[in-house]
């Protein structure tokens, strides 16, 4: 594939990470298992009639797509694609609890307009009155990959030159309810500082919007160099989980000893992290390496808080230390990203300094 | 990234077959699928018509294979795209990279809202097996596993132009030499949620649906799955059957008008269905017959009727809406009506728009009302539009 830059980004995540703020100086600390954005004052962004009748998904995903392009200082993008496991839940369990509660009768139909898995995508294009390439996928831990896959393709193919390209996913209380019943989540609060010290089962939710503005173009504003992506379903063992890792870096001509920084998805599950922990005995065995779930919680789209790490540790050149205690110097030059949802879906991110 | 993707199956779950021999067999003798609801437990029952798949999940879940307590919208999933697959007959379909890129709007919904309402009642009940498969992309996934299917899973919701973006998605993927083989379409299958959301938006009709008729009232909503096999040229030429056609364009654009409704001059779907041209290398007098969208309401015929007016100026193929058997399939309209285009290409056949009476005043043509045989038909280009303003055309050629 050619070569594509992350020009801009926009960020709304649980930790202070939106708009012109120093990087990660100031790590917010949760004592529950539910780790909520920090959301921005929306009227900067978002006509004050639009935003009542936004719920808090579509507020996220326009405003950090709108910071994204006011960076970017791209007014119309070639394309918009957005990630989105569960989409807009909030409307979802809106219509669905009056559906339930009138017995399907006397409903209006706001929620559900706006409870289709697209909307952020198209509110921001309706915004925009943006006429172009308009995506949104919505597979688990893959949503933010694909849209990213799709992105890179078309500027391969030259059909845009910059594309918009995010992830979002937000925690209701129905769904954190729903899937703490599940077990996923720990029972026993802790701060997230600590998550990696846990030794318990299950995690910390978290959700987040994360946007980019992916560009063919040279700029020196361009945060880092996307070089590759690459994702695996359900490997069978932890052979197959090494062996994708080194195939996608042979196949970027790439050697594990190029790689500056890690970053990987540990997230507080004993079982999940095992498969981390093994890798890091073996492939990853004494590289400087960090994780993020402790900064941002887990979700399935959570690789968009990554590569927004790790954009700008390229650019920064440094490491916060609330990610690790790792020096960097200006000799920082590729990162590799690994992260794994549930052990179903596995993904790969190369970056590199432009 | 010039290289041609190639149909090699196709798969069909709807109200009027269980496959596409039986679908093709309604299209034929002109009999549609709306009834009244006779699986969907609502309070709508005998009030709505709808085009239901005529099994239950008992009779689905034999034919898929899959257990019977699992999401219906997998069950229809996996049987159409079984089919397909079946239909393609790629005898090393295990040892290529093979990839399954699916659309739906709603997942697994339709346990969802049986889960919601004792969920509701007291946040403890509710059986967690019914809420499992919510997501849109655990549907996709129940039905890769069936498959066997592993290189590329993924999953496009863009509303009612879903399956579309899934299927040029996945020949993009072929294009650039990532994948061989993908089975590329959509599914959904009827829900309280959607059923009772359109209805609030009313636009939906109470008598059978009349797409492009002057006095259309709506949309009937139905559920089905469509699917076709797209093959790299390497894996077209080394199977011993005749491909169906090729995708020979696509395109996706963006009305940015309205969430819901579309533009009066249809923007977004004149900019689709010309990118999709231009893709091709086609003029619009190639095309032989176009596959509607045509949802019956009043807002989507006209817009996609101006802009086909606008860019077919005076020279219109033969179109026809086959939603006037389907009902509005949503999620899989895109998938099912790929296929409908691939079989007219294959057989010569034109599909009827039913219930025609009385042709809109507003366009200068008439859409088909007659099942056409032995026709001349080399490129048909297929219109998937949806809320989000997100709209969606395919273009298949014969090669």
């Amino acid at each position: 594939m050619m070569e594509m830059f992350i020009r801009a980004t926009g960020n709304i995540s649980p930790q202070k990470t939106f708009g012109h703020v120093p990087f990660l100086n100031e790590p917010v600390e949760y004592f529950t298992n539910r780790l909520s954005c920090i959301e921005p004052d929306y009227k900067n962004f978002i006509d004050a009639k639009m935003i009542r009748r936004m719920s808090r998904i579509i507020k996220m995903g326009v405003a950090a797509a709108t910071e994204c392009l006011q960076e970017a200082n791209v007014e119309m993008p070639d394309a918009i694609i957005t990630g989105t496991a569960y989409g807009c839940l909030e409307d979802t369990g809106i219509f669905l609890t009056k559906l339930v509660e009138q017995k399907e009768e006397m409903l209006t139909p706001t929620a559900f307009i706006q409870s289709t898995h697209n909307t952020v995508g198209a509110q921001v294009a309706l915004m925009l009155h943006c006429h172009n390439y308009n995506n949104t996928f919505v597979h688990r831990g893959f949503s933010f990959e694909s849209a990213l896959l799709d992105a890179m393709m078309l500027l391969s193919e030259n059909e845009a030159k910059n594309i918009l390209v995010g992830s979002v996913d937000e925690i209701t209380n129905t769904s954190h309810t729903i899937i703490n019943r599940m077990g996923l989540y720990k029972q026993i609060p802790s701060s997230n500082f600590a998550l990696f010290s846990s030794n318990t089962k299950g995690t910390i939710a978290g959700e987040g919007a994360s946007f980019f503005l992916l560009s063919s173009e040279q700029s020196e504003n361009n945060y880092a160099q996307l070089d590759a992506l690459t994702t695996f379903y359900k490997p069978k063992n932890i052979n197959e989980i090494e062996n994708q890792i080194s195939d996608f870096l042979n196949y970027r001509s790439t050697s594990i000893d190029e790689i500056d920084l890690l970053i990987t998805g540990k997230n507080g599950d004993i079982n999940g992290d095992k498969i981390y922990e093994e890798i890091n005995e073996t492939l990853f065995k004494n590289k400087p390496l960090i994780n993020f779930k402790h900064l941002c919680g887990e979700y399935p789209t959570a690789t968009g808080f990554a590569l927004w790490l790790a954009a700008n540790i390229i650019k920064t050149k440094t490491v916060p230390s609330i990610a690790g205690k790792i020096s960097v110097d200006n000799k920082l030059k590729k990162i590799l990203i690994y992260n794994h949802y549930q052990n179903i879906h596995h993904s790969l991110f190369l970056i590199s300094a432009c | 990234m010039n290289a041609e993707v190639y149909v090699a199956g196709v798969g069909i779950i709807s109200a009027i077959g269980n496959n596409t021999a039986e679908n093709l067999a309604a299209l034929a003798s002109e009999h549609a699928g709306m009834n009244e609801i006779t699986y969907l437990d609502t309070f709508y029952r005998n009030k709505l018509p709808v085009a239901e798949v005529k099994l239950n999940n008992e009779n689905l879940a034999t034919l898929s294979g899959l257990s019977n307590n699992i999401s219906r919208t997998a069950l229809l999933s996996t049987i159409a795209a079984q089919e397909a697959i079946n239909d393609a007959g790629i005898e090393n379909f295990s040892s290529l990279r093979t990839g399954f890129i699916s659309a739906n709007s709603v997942g697994g919904m339709d346990k969802s809202e049986n889960f919601f309402a004792d969920f509701l009642a007291d946040n403890k009940k509710g059986k967690l097996r019914n809420v499992i498969n919510h997501e849109c992309g655990s549907v996709t996934e129940i039905t890769a596993d069936k498959l066997g299917i592993k290189n590329y899973v993924s999953t496009i919701s863009t509303a009612c132009s879903s399956s579309a973006n899934a299927i040029f998605f996945a020949a993009r993927m072929i294009k650039h030499n990532m994948l061989d083989v993908v089975v590329a379409g959509g599914v959904d299958a009827l829900t309280k949620f959607t059923l009772n959301g359109f209805n609030t938006l009313m636009i939906l009709d109470q008598q059978y649906c009349k797409p492009f008729d002057e006095n259309r009232k709506g949309l009937n909503l139905g559920e089905g799955a469509g699917y076709v096999v797209l093959v790299s040229e390497r894996v077209a030429h080394s199977l011993k059957k005749e491909m169906y056609c090729r995708l020979s364009g696509y395109a996706n654009a963006n009305d940015a008008y309205h969430q819901t409704a579309s533009s009066p001059d249809g923007t977004g779907s004149f900019l689709a269905m010309q990118n999709a041209l231009k893709k091709s290398g086609l003029q619009p007098n190639d095309i032989d017959y176009i596959n509607l969208h045509g949802t019956g309401t009043q807002n989507n015929d006209i817009a996609e009727g101006t802009a086909i007016a606008r860019l077919f100026e005076g020279k219109y193929p033969k179109m026809s809406s086959t939603k006037s058997f389907t009902g509005h399939t949503l999620g899989a309209c895109g998938g099912i009506e790929a296929a409908f285009s691939v079989l007219s290409i294959k057989h010569g056949i034109i599909y009827p728009n039913l219930r025609l009476q009385t042709p809109m005043k507003e366009l200068p043509f008439v859409p088909e009302i007659k099942f056409l045989q032995n026709q001349k038909v080399n490129n048909v280009l297929s219109n998937s539009f949806g809320f989000g303003g997100n709209c969606s055309s395919l273009i298949f050629s014969k090669q």
